[in-house]
């Protein structure tokens, strides 16, 4: 219909008119702050982040190692049982390249989001990170890497506690 | 006759005011464990869909039904938001059994309103930003116009308001769910600190985190269930104008069409003849007695002479809030509506402990979206 339509009415406006102040703008800037409770799977997990380890909860009903932990099995429903320390190390599950950054810049570095499967833990179990000390046109699926931690005193019990992770050798067999 | 639909199962969180030791999974976990323990209902195996209450910036992750699953036995499973009041999600599941798409449905409502740093800069911005926000009040304010013009209108006074606090922070104190129980006189609330004229700041419900979760079923099932049936009658809701500057500022337009559908469907023609008791939202003080004018209770005007007379007092004909109300218990934001409901079930089940009200049979729920909305919600519930 509106192919039909050869002058539409109004006036058009340009970016000079809201410049200029010729066109009401309203700026609102909502002041909208959380302070989330980490309760007590993301508590423990965060508190072992800064002592530079992965933790991670026992469901005895499908005798799964649930990472990140959670005080309940979302396949049982029901709470989960024990916590059990895992591995720094896994396998990537899959990647990808950011070449673009958030103002929509290139990047001449880019960066390397990957989820990891963490050795202890579950089938499907592990961390959402960053690759590094690795080549973009080397990273694959199913390469063994192993996480990268802060210096002790930088910790803040964070996902950012771990710098990224790190492609180590695989091993044979 | 379509087929009847009952609340088969309740449950709850710890109430607080601050739930510092738990995230909101965890709450919403605990919630509905009990729930459906108390159904007799195994989640992953006999609930067909989940519905949970919730609004993005109250969460502050937009998208918030995403994180909903897990922690209701719902992972896998058809789950979906109502952003609305509780009562909204009950008469949603209703629905949905009743189309014959699910025997079972459950409803999660919850508040973690300690996690905001900022809940009333968040409730300013559901304020028109044109015309609205820039004059840049506390949202609270609108409540202050509210009471002025009520007062106004229907020649109820701030110290029959202020009965409202001192019998519902009275019940309040044999809630074992209330946190905010007190014993207070009229005249602490009018000399406390003024806030929002005619509110002081006894006047206003303070917040408080909790989660209610409820399963509701279809009769043919709900015979088989280990929880006792609470019928549900009847339910409406309605949003009157979004306007500031041209909204009904006296009566509580909304709670009167809400409450005339439901009792359309419940086949109420006179609610204080046909109905026990009320739990109606109280988060500000002279909302009871607007609440219970709209809702027909009696004529505008004349719920400060009920009060006065004890009759909506716990040992009254028409007890309204014997739980605390939103006042005792403190405001759990969308789950207000659900905690409401809840509080019906046990009157209705004889499982009000020390609150327990003799030889109930059906009793009404009336919730509000807070400020700055128009939107209620009504619900009938009744035994056997
Ligand atoms: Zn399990």
């Amino acid at each position: 219909m509106s192919v039909n339509i050869k002058e539409w009415p109004g006036t058009a406006l340009g970016s000079k008119d809201l410049e200029e102040g010729r066109v009401l703008t309203v700026r609102h800037r909502v002041r909208a702050e959380y302070a989330w409770d980490a309760g007590v799977a993301i508590g423990r997990y965060l508190r072992e982040l800064k002592a530079g380890r992965l933790i991670a909860r026992r469901c005895r009903g499908c005798d799964r190692i649930l990472l990140p932990p959670r005080m309940f099995c979302e396949e049982c429903f029901r709470p989960t049982d024990e916590w059990v320390y895992v591995q720094d190390t896994g396998t990537v599950n899959t990647f990808s390249v950011c070449y673009v950054r958030w103002d929509v810049a290139r990047l001449t570095e880019p960066q390397l989001p990957a989820v990891i499967h963490v050795d202890g833990a579950s089938p499907g179990m592990g961390i959402m990170h960053l690759l590094g000390e690795v080549r973009p046109e080397d990273v694959r699926i199913g390469m063994r890497v192993k996480a990268v931690w802060k210096q002790v005193e930088e910790r803040e019990g964070a996902i950012t506690d771990i710098r990224y992770w790190k492609p180590i050798a695989e091993e044979v067999g | 006759m379509p087929e009847r639909v009952a609340i088969v199962g309740v449950g709850h969180s710890d109430i607080r005011s601050i739930t510092p030791g738990v995230s909101y999974k965890e709450l919403m976990f605990e919630a509905a464990t009990r729930a459906y323990e108390d159904a007799g209902v195994n989640p992953r195996r006999d609930v067909d869909s989940f519905i949970s209450v919730s609004e993005d910036f109250w969460e502050g992750t937009s998208i918030f039904d995403e994180y909903v699953p897990d922690q209701l036995g719902g992972a896998l499973r058809p789950v979906h938001t109502v952003t609305g009041d509780g009562i909204q999600a009950l008469g949603c599941a209703a629905m949905l059994i009743r189309t014959g798409r699910a025997r079972i449905v459950a409803v999660e409502g919850h508040s973690k309103h300690s996690d905001m740093r900022t809940p009333y800069h968040i409730q300013e911005f559901a304020f028109d930003p044109i015309f609205n926000r820039p004059l840049g009040a506390h949202p609270h304010y609108l409540a202050g116009l509210e009471m002025n013009r009520y007062l106004f209108e229907t020649g109820t006074t701030r110290e029959q308001c202020a009965m409202v606090v001192r019998k519902n922070r009275s019940c309040a104190i044999s809630n074992p769910r209330a946190v905010y129980g007190a014993r207070l006189s009229v005249e602490d609330v009018l000399a406390s600190p003024p806030a929002f004229y005619p509110l002081t700041e006894l006047d206003i419900a303070r917040p408080a985190d909790g989660c209610f979760v409820m399963v509701v079923a279809a009769e043919s099932v709900a015979g088989d269930l280990a929880g006792e049936p609470v019928w549900i009658a009847g339910y409406g809701w309605c949003t009157e104008t979004p306007s500031l500057e041209s909204r009904e500022w006296g009566e509580a337009v909304y709670a009167r069409l809400a409450a005339q559908q439901a009792y359309r469907m419940a086949g109420i023609t006179d609610p204080f003849r046909d109905l026990d008791f009320a739990e109606v939202d109280d988060s500000f003080s002279y909302k009871e007695l607007q609440h219970l004018e709209a809702l027909r209770v009696c004529r505008p005007g004349e719920a400060a002479d009920m009060l006065e007379d004890g009759v909506t007092g716990p040992d009254g004909d028409f007890p309204v809030n014997v739980s605390g109300g939103s006042l005792g218990v403190g405001h759990l934001l969308e789950a207000t509506g659900l905690h409401r409901v809840y509080e019906v079930v046990l009157q209705l089940r004889g499982q009000a402990g020390s609150s327990q009200l003799a030889g109930v049979e059906r009793g009404l729920a009336q919730s509000w979206r807070n400020l700055p909305t128009t939107t209620g919600c009504v619900i009938i519930l009744e035994k056997g």
